[in-house]
């Protein structure tokens, strides 16, 4: 039929995108490893898949987590998303339904009044009529709010806006042209035949009384089919293409499969699937606090993108994981930026351009060439114990947290050995997140030799870098403890005889410890029982970050002042008598910072020890007897 | 009588410390300076060396590593910059705000690229 020919643009631009996804996907499974891709394989057939189905269903179409953090924004995801889907759902059964024939081609449902131009005048058809009219103004309102969100962010309660490029400027105004086009060749069409709903009906018998519909109504069908199809044709290159590849994540994700620490076909389909909803942007202090607005995840995920040189982002971050806490894609941005910065120097243009436009597309990794090494340390002979005391290298620059776990432990009859009293190797954390994993290693090796030898139960530390560290890459029988899970333990055993400080205070907690270790509860709970603990505004997996992050090599000491000050004046907003934090490090940052007293949780608790301290060595602790057995 | 013989004799006369401009290797230190600016604010006070983890362990200096930088003598700095151990202590302990860390990390990358003569 000649005057189908407008389907076409549709057409071709739906092919395209249905045929380039499954060779993309089919790529990237490809390059799974063995084990992700049984893991994929495995979540396909089992009870995943059905987790994932859920999940399409509540983040991708209704867009729950957006929702929870802003209504407006939820909304205007929502009806754009759902509505769309519904609108095709819908416009498929009612093409089935009433058109000619049974399992038409999908231009037939996009298109059906152009087909059907007289279709819905009586009964239930006409009922549908107005359901499809519904969806349409559904989708409609949301793209409303999208305009304002634009050109007035501030409206949505955005702060920032990521940067278009020239694709996504087409695509979004494609994107923009859909509906309205689709609209007004549906009400010319419905004005022309006297058909169609409240909204096409009565749109279409206004325009149709002034203006030549039947003429008119052709051009906005070919209008809607060529933004249907060029939308369709520039997916990959722009930002939207995130819409498609979030569903592999969800699946992908779902399954079991994780960033690990090598970049992966999981990595390239995070990088695709971030939808530079500036989330992130929002929440990086680096942004509102310090006033540096070029690296946060959104600009990272977009280098990784277009394959710029992004080593100065990936490097200037915190990495205090508040954006991909954040993130409503559930992106693993930490992971991530640590394996851009394991990576050595960038392969030369030609080559990467190979490798980025060929079939297999995987980026080859160079690895960075070593530049630190500790053969100088000797191993020590290590004396036994039950309980090793780990202090940390920035625990010794605040000797008053040494003192007082002393107390608490010796007034807790704990028999313990203090590792590194005569100072120790440091845990090799910082050189990780430096992406110095080699060197790192060395440390490691050298500190789990003496932890090993020890014999430890439990191997307690002051400091939240160590603490994550030791838990995740050091291979070790001690269970490794936080000072604060210990206190807390000692607590509850009834080891630990505490007053109570008639002083309010608040919590802050440390990166590596709340984040990064999941270490929320124990903290409050030794706090509470000591003190009056005091709400701050952002807490929990939202904390604040102090500044000081090792996490950041290159940030100079004037911005982390910047960082910490805001950090300190959200913390202490309801001036509170003391800032009780659980890191050497924010400590010590804080201590710059505020007016206000900063405090360990050690020296908290030890000033609610009885006066005089009772030195209880020789009583068999508690501790050491009914605790170590589950370790 | 030359430093050699001199130690033999049970006294020590220390080298000659003169910069000598024609062996002297600037590259490093405006490499540094360029990543790393606050490196200039250094005012050798040896804060960094006295609290410094691997300076526990073997004789490692970072405010020696700073002044060999400065006078260029990359020979000696060669080693010492692989002992650092990034922990972080010399940043906060340093009254003058230099980032040190990164300042070690910089030096790093410096010299192998003056090994591979990219610099
Ligand atoms: S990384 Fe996450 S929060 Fe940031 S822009 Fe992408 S999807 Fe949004
Ligand atoms: S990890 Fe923290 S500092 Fe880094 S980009 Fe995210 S929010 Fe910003
Ligand atoms: S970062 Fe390096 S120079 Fe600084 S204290 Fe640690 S080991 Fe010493
Ligand atoms: S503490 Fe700072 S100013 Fe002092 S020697 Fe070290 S780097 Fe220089």
């Amino acid at each position: 039929m000649s005057s189908e020919i407008f389907v076409w643009p549709f057409n071709l631009g739906l092919y395209f995108i249905l045929i380039y996804s499954v060779v993309r996907s089919t790529v990237w499974f490809r390059n799974l490893s063995r084990p992700d891709k049984l893991r994929l394989q495995r979540g396909f057939f089992g009870i995943p898949f059905m987790q994932s189905i859920k999940e399409i269903f509540m983040e991708s179409l209704l867009h729950r987590r957006i929702f929870k953090k802003n209504f407006v924004l939820g909304y205007m995801h929502m009806s754009l998303a759902f509505g769309w889907f519904l609108l095709i759902v819908f416009g498929t059964i009612e093409a089935d339904f009433f058109g000619e024939k049974h399992l038409n081609p999908p231009s037939h449902a996009i298109f059906f009044r152009a087909f059907n131009p007289d279709h819905g005048a009586v009964g239930l058809a006409r009922a549908y009529t107005h359901l499809m009219d519904f969806l349409l103004a559904f989708i409609l309102s949301g793209l409303l709010l999208a305009v304002i969100k634009r050109f007035i962010p501030s409206m949505m309660g955005m702060k920032k806006t990521t940067k278009h490029t020239w694709s996504d400027r087409t695509a979004l105004l494609s994107l923009w042209l859909i509906f309205p086009s689709r609209l007004l060749a549906e009400s010319f069409t419905c004005g022309t035949y006297g058909s169609g709903g409240f909204l096409t009906g009565n749109l279409g018998a206004a325009l149709a009384s002034f203006l030549p519909a039947a003429e008119i109504a052709p051009w906005f069908w070919w209008l809607y089919s060529l933004a249907l199809g060029t939308f369709f044709f520039l997916l990959p290159v722009t930002r939207y293409f995130h819409i498609p590849i979030e569903l592999l994540l969800i699946f992908m994700r779902n399954s079991g499969i994780t960033t690990g620490d090598k970049s992966s076909s999981y990595t390239e389909v995070q990088t695709h699937a971030c939808s530079s909803c500036g989330v992130c942007i929002g929440v990086c202090q680096m942004s509102y606090a310090a006033g540096i607005n070029d690296i946060q995840s959104a600009y990272f995920i977009k280098g990784l993108r277009s394959d710029r040189d992004i080593a100065a982002i990936t490097a200037n971050c915190l990495m205090c994981g508040r954006c991909e806490e954040a993130c409503p894609v559930g992106i693993e941005l930490g992971p991530m930026r640590l394996i851009e910065r394991r990576q050595g120097e960038r392969p030369d243009t030609a080559k990467r351009f190979l490798e980025r436009y060929s079939l297999t597309g995987r980026r080859s990794t160079i690895e960075r060439e070593s530049t630190q090494s500790y053969g100088y340390l000797v191993r020590e002979e290590a004396e036994s114990a039950d309980v090793l005391f780990f202090a940390g290298c920035m625990t010794h620059l605040t000797p008053s947290v040494i003192s007082a776990m002393k107390k608490i432990m010796e007034s807790a009859g704990v028999r313990y050995r203090f590792m590194d009293e005569q100072g120790g190797v440091c845990c090799g954390r910082p050189l990780m997140l430096a992406g110095r994993d080699r060197e790192a290693r060395e440390l490691i090796n050298h500190n789990s030799d003496i932890i090993w030898k020890s014999g430890a139960r439990i191997l307690v530390t002051s400091c939240p870098i160590c603490y994550k560290i030791f838990r995740e890459s050091y291979y070790l029988e001690a269970r490794v403890m936080h000072h604060s899970e210990f206190i807390n333990l000692l607590i509850e055993e009834g080891s630990l005889r505490l007053g109570y400080l008639h002083r309010k205070v608040v919590y802050h907690d440390p990166c590596e410890l709340g984040r990064g270790s999941g270490i929320y509860e124990e903290p409050r709970a030794v706090i509470s029982y000591v003190a009056e603990l005091q709400a701050v505004p952002e807490e929990g997996t939202m904390s604040l970050c102090c500044g000081g992050s090792l996490g950041n090599l290159t940030l100079s000491s004037g911005k982390r002042a910047l960082i910490a000050a805001d950090a300190a004046r959200s913390l202490t907003m309801s001036s509170p008598d003391e800032l009780i934090t659980a890191c050497p490090l924010c400590k010590k940052t804080f201590g710059q910072a505020t007016g206000t007293r900063v405090s360990d949780i050690a020296e908290l608790v030890a000033a609610a020890l009885p006066k005089p301290v009772k030195k209880s060595r020789g009583r068999p602790a508690r501790v050491t007897t009914k605790s170590l057995n589950h370790g | 009588m030359s430093v050699r013989q001199a130690n033999r004799f049970g006294f020590g006369i220390n080298q000659s410390r003169q910069i000598n401009y024609d062996t002297s290797d600037r590259k490093v230190r405006d490499y540094v300076t360029l990543r790393e600016p606050s490196f200039r604010l250094c005012f050798a006070c040896g804060g960094c060396s006295a609290t410094c983890t691997a300076g526990e362990h073997i004789s490692f200096n970072l405010r020696r590593m700073i002044t060999l930088i400065r006078r260029g003598e990359i020979d000696l700095l060669r080693d010492e910059v692989t002992r650092c151990m990034l922990c972080g202590k010399c940043m906060l302990v340093c009254p003058r705000g230099v980032n040190t860390r990164n300042v070690v990390a910089m030096t790093a990358e410096a010299i192998r690229k003056l090994d591979r003569n990219e610099l």
